[in-house]
């Protein structure tokens, strides 16, 4: 076998990511992803003060766009951009979107790219999104009490705990703390303190998951730009730089069962190429469909080791205003998952909170994030991951 | 046209008016004809005899929205049924021995019945003989020519239960006619044919008599007919009954079912 | 140890029958090709002709060599329980009616991690003993079964979901007259079967064994002749709401073919029989069980016919036999789809010849009544959809499976 000389990975020059756009979520609605997808466009184009028809790039991530695809919606909506981009990638889907803009940006094959995720939540949509996801799922694990992602998740967590010792309590604990965060957060779904003792009587969904631990689906949308530090500056907007990005599939594939997600291969080179050590980020949005996840986010992430994810939170206060901010605008657990959104939502929220633009309580000096992104159980674990460190850039 | 008995055309309308007041009686000679009627059991080897079935083609449904009919599959020789001479292989070289080719004026003829149920009670097995035939002209006067022979067993009561075949392993055990019984009936009295009110116009073990099955093998020889499976014997006079008794028109048929009728006087 | 399970009570007339739905039904064509291995009871996977990699879920190429060259293939049935669950909620109805649900994730010895069904009495982590079978919509499905058995494991709800156990069920065995009726009706019996219908045509013949069957407990002889509509109907008319299982043991035996044969009457006996009884019984109990696939302990669960092996191939000297056989197994095939919506399973019981007295000129190996009787009930307690009972017929599935052109020639010699 010849040897494969790698090319370094490196970051990235004169790119912005800014105007961080949440269309409040609503449980149901009749609305369709075209719908919600137009009011963050709209938005988008508001808030930069241009028209929708300025945006030559768009990457668009949804799952209910169907019959459609992202082109269809170029002329539902009146775009004409000159990079298009679909990425299907669930949880992982901003990072993965960032990434990519921010290289056509750079490259000059895009000046402004609208990055929006949106879906709807008719009643009933959820169920059928499921039953058609992907074909190992349909033919592999749905046949199997049809758990969904909840009993994914439960094998996965039910197999963490019995490795690292984690227990409910630890899981609740961090469910506590992104509600407290979310109680700030006006856009957020659940507006209800949520207690541990409430947590851990909730009904058990998919043992040893219970209610808490799982998102609520719901219907909105994300959105933000990727363009120059040039055109940000022109058009007056506060931006965050991306630091350094990871993205990677189908990590680790002999391994038993997931306790570890993509992050663990490439961490080290994340923070070798942004320059910065963990210790420097003030603030971490990690993708939260179940606490388990998140636990091994912070192992992942290389904020602790293998196995030390429930000391880690047992150490940590995890509040807007507490040590290790973390899921700032409560998560998805608390202010809800509105489909691909839900892969949207941290890194939006991480923007907002190092432009200064919060709209949940703001991280004290919040200058550094750390986003990261996890997603589409195709079978029995999640298969894509992606982080960006994103730093605010100061006026 | 007259005869003796006197103009044929007022014959036939007294007859009409006899019916309709009660004056001629009609008697239903017939079983209904359902599934569970048993028929002939032969050896498992041999072709076995098919029984009555009926499959509903449509009952005012999808399948004919406004009529009702059935296909029905059924054994020449099941039910209340007419055996002709062709059925056997004694009657396999006479002429115009198949049901088809009956001479219309064969099917409408006397009848006599000789009862002899008190001795079929007393005797499955009970073999009418020659001397049991005599002994019934001895009281009831000589049997006509070209007459239906009926014996009376009132083994039709025993339809609807086992004791009808009334099989055991050593096969049927029902009453029936000895050889020279029928020998006497067809050559002596020179009889259109013989009626039973079982499975069969032999005896249920008849195949051990000489020759096996005497009525079928003589009667048929001969060209004489057969009725099995007959109802409401035990309605029918001794003598002057007439027995309407006409087969399917099959071509080349070696029998039929029938519907079965005789008249018989009111009040008799 | 898992409490054994309980007689069901009597249906409250008030309640309305649960109405069948089935588990997840769409599946990939790979993953249909692990159909048959369920359907035979073989725990098989695709193995790569290339590498030698067990591949699962079922796909179209190999992860570990992109080869395209998988085959299914029995694999070792060992494995490792590593995580459970237990789901309570779930949006699909199948799941939802019969929650909470044990699924498990097993290693396999052979390689790939598979989510499964798990047994109530696997400890996790533990060893374990899969097996494959066909669900309710007539799919493969993994089981993990505890590796030591004992009689109540079988009581497992999600087991009797995957199977028809004759247990606490009703069956009705339609030709009791016959040695392999009545083993059938003994082995049922003895399987713990609530109840079991005798069928007997033509009551007014006499026949071996009938004293036998009048004293034996949970017997119940029932007039029943496959030929005749009207016996079949107003059978079901009467029991058709309580019978869970059908086993048809009715089968015209006559030898001969079409040249060298009884001739058309005969065979139409047969064909009345062997064909068209299937027929009447699909059509006068079928609808009844399809609307009873989900009524509780005793709902209903399969149809069980036992058929010559001579249907995948005709064998000369019992050619019209064959071919009823032929028409018979095509039949199957068209009741399995109909009353897959009820949930209700068709298993076929091939027997090579019987040893009776239509067989005697047959040489042996010939098959036993009571062969015949243990095939039904296993076929019953385990779901296995196609078995074989006997040498013979044993031997033409394999030569079927191998070519069945060849296996053609050979019984035409």
């Amino acid at each position: 076998m010849p040897q494969i000389r790698h090319k370094p990975r490196r970051g990235y020059e004169d790119v912005a990511v800014c105007v961080p756009v949440t269309i409040p979520y609503e449980r149901y609605a009749t609305k369709t992803a075209h719908w919600w997808i137009a009011r963050a466009l709209s938005e988008l184009a508001g808030r930069a003060g241009i028209s929708h028809r300025d945006f030559d790039g768009l990457s668009v991530s949804s799952f209910s766009l169907a019959p459609d695809s992202a082109v269809g919606l170029t002329q539902h909506l009146g775009l004409s951009p000159r990079w298009l981009d679909a990425v299907p990638m669930g949880g992982a889907s901003a990072v993965v979107a960032l990434r990519r803009a921010a290289r056509a940006v750079e490259a000059g094959d895009a000046s402004i790219v609208a990055c929006v995720a949106g879906d709807a939540n008719e009643v009933d949509s959820f169920r059928k999104l499921l039953s058609s996801f992907s074909r190992f799922a349909q033919d592999a694990s749905y046949p199997y009490g049809y758990g969904g992602p909840n009993g994914s998740f439960a094998l996965l967590t039910d197999h963490y705990m019995r490795s690292y010792g984690a227990t409910r309590e630890d899981f609740g604990k961090l469910c506590v703390a992104q509600r407290d965060n979310a109680l700030t957060n006006p856009h957020a779904i659940m507006k209800k303190p949520l207690t541990l003792d409430a947590y851990l009587e909730a009904r058990p969904i998919a043992d040893p998951i219970h209610l808490f631990d799982c998102v609520m689906p719901c219907a909105g949308a994300e959105a933000f730009l990727v363009t120059t530090v040039d055109i940000a500056r022109d058009l007056g907007l506060a931006f965050a730089r991306p630091l350094a990005t990871i993205e990677r599939h189908n990590p680790f594939p002999d391994d038993p069962v997931q306790f570890r997600g993509g992050w663990a291969m490439d961490i080290d080179e994340l923070y070798a190429v942004a320059g910065v050590a963990p210790d420097a980020i003030d603030l971490v949005e990690t993708y939260d469909d179940y606490p388990v996840i998140v636990m091994m986010q912070f192992e992942d992430l290389g904020f602790c080791r293998k196995g030390e994810g429930p000391d880690f939170v047992r150490s940590h206060s995890f509040t807007n205003d507490g040590s290790f901010p973390h899921n700032t605008c409560g998560g998805q657990l608390s202010a809800g998952q509105a489909g691909a959104a839900g892969g949207y939502l941290g890194l939006v929220e991480a923007l907002r909170q190092v432009t200064g633009q919060s709209l949940s309580q703001p991280v004290p000096d919040a200058k550094r994030a750390l986003v990261s992104g996890f997603g589409m159980i195709n079978y029995d674990r999640g298969l894509c991951s992606g982080a960006v460190i994103l730093e605010g850039d100061a006026p | 046209m007259t005869d003796g008995l006197g103009n044929a055309g007022d014959l036939l309308a007294r007859l009409a008016a006899n019916l309709a007041s009660g004056g001629v009686e009609i008697v239903d000679l017939t079983h209904t004809l359902t599934p569970e009627f048993p028929v002939i059991v032969l050896p498992a080897e041999f072709g076995q005899c098919q029984p009555f079935r009926m499959e509903e083609v449509s009952r005012y449904d999808a399948r004919g929205p406004g009529w009702y009919w059935n296909t029905i599959t059924v054994s020449e020789h099941a039910g209340t049924h007419f055996d002709a001479p062709a059925h056997w292989i004694s009657g396999r070289n006479l002429p115009n021995a198949t049901v088809d080719a009956l001479d219309p004026q064969t099917l409408v003829a006397p009848a006599v019945v000789l009862d002899f149920s008190a001795e079929s009670a007393a005797d499955e097995d009970f073999l009418l003989t020659r001397a049991h035939v005599e002994a019934w002209e001895a009281e009831h006067g000589a049997i006509p020519p070209r007459s239906w022979v009926l014996l009376r067993t009132d083994w039709s009561r025993h339809v609807g239960t086992p004791r009808y075949l009334n099989l055991r392993e050593d096969g049927a055990h029902s009453p029936g006619p000895d050889a020279d019984a029928v020998r006497f009936l067809v050559e002596e009295r020179n009889i259109l044919g013989f009626g039973t009110e079982t499975v069969g116009t032999d005896a249920g073990q008849g195949g051990h008599l000489d020759p096996p099955y005497p009525a079928h093998f003589i009667l048929h020889g001969a060209g004489r007919c057969g009725l099995q499976c007959l109802a409401n014997l035990d309605r029918l006079p001794p003598r002057g009954a007439l027995v309407f008794a006409a087969p399917l028109k099959i071509r080349h048929g070696s029998g039929s079912p029938l519907r079965g009728l005789a008249l018989v006087p009111g009040g008799s | 140890m898992s409490e054994p399970l309980r007689p069901p009570p009597r249906k409250d007339p008030q309640a309305p029958t649960r109405p069948p739905q089935l588990p997840p039904q769409e599946r990939s064509r790979a993953a249909l090709g692990l159909v048959g291995a369920a359907a035979r009871g073989v725990f098989a996977l695709q193995r790569c002709g290339n590498c030698g990699t067990v591949a699962y879920p079922p796909r179209d190429a190999c992860a570990a060599c992109l080869s395209v060259d998988l085959a299914v293939e029995p694999v070792p049935d060992a494995g490792e329980a590593i995580a459970e669950t237990t789901i309570r909620t779930t949006t699909d109805l199948y799941f939802r009616e019969r929650a909470p649900w044990r699924v498990g994730l097993v290693r396999l010895d052979c390689g790939p991690s598979v989510v499964t069904h798990l047994h109530r009495d696997v400890a996790v982590p533990g060893r374990v003993r899969m097996v494959l079978k066909l669900d309710r919509s007539g799919n493969a499905v993994m089981m993990a079964l505890p590796t030591t058995w004992s009689a109540p494991m079988a009581d497992d709800p999600e087991l009797r979901e995957l199977t028809a156990s004759p247990k606490f069920r009703r069956v009705l065995v339609t030709d009791a007259r016959t040695p392999t009726g009545q083993a059938v009706v003994e082995a049922l019996v003895k399987a713990e079967a609530s109840l079991v219908f005798a069928g007997i045509a033509e009551p007014f013949k006499p026949f071996a064994g009938r004293e036998k069957l009048e004293a034996t407990e949970r017997v119940q002889i029932v007039p029943l002749d496959l030929t005749d509509t009207s016996s079949v109907e107003s059978l079901a008319g009467e029991i058709g709401g309580k019978t869970d299982i059908i086993v048809n043991t009715a089968d015209h035996v006559r030898p001969g073919g079409l040249i060298d044969g009884p001739g058309v009457a005969t065979a139409r006996v047969s064909f009345e029989l062997n064909v068209f009884g299937l027929q009447r019984l699909a059509s006068s109990f079928g609808p009844a069980m399809r609307g009873r696939g989900a009524d509780g302990t005793n709902s209903a669960a399969a149809f069980v016919d036992v058929l010559p092996v001579h249907a995948l191939a005709n064998w000369p000297g019992f050619g019209v036999h064959s071919a009823t056989a032929a028409a018979r197994l095509s039949m199957l095939q068209c009741l399995r789809a109909e009353l897959r919506p009820g949930g209700v399973r068709v298993l076929s019981v091939f027997t090579g010849p019987v040893e009776d007295d239509w067989r005697q000129s047959v040489p042996p190996p010939k098959v036993a009544p009571r062969q015949i009787a243990s095939a039904v009930v296993r076929a019953l307690q385990e779901g296995i959809e196609e078995s074989f009972v006997g040498d013979v017929a044993a031997d033409v599935a394999a030569r079927f499976a191998e070519d069945a052109k060849t296996l053609e020639r050979e019984l035409g010699s």
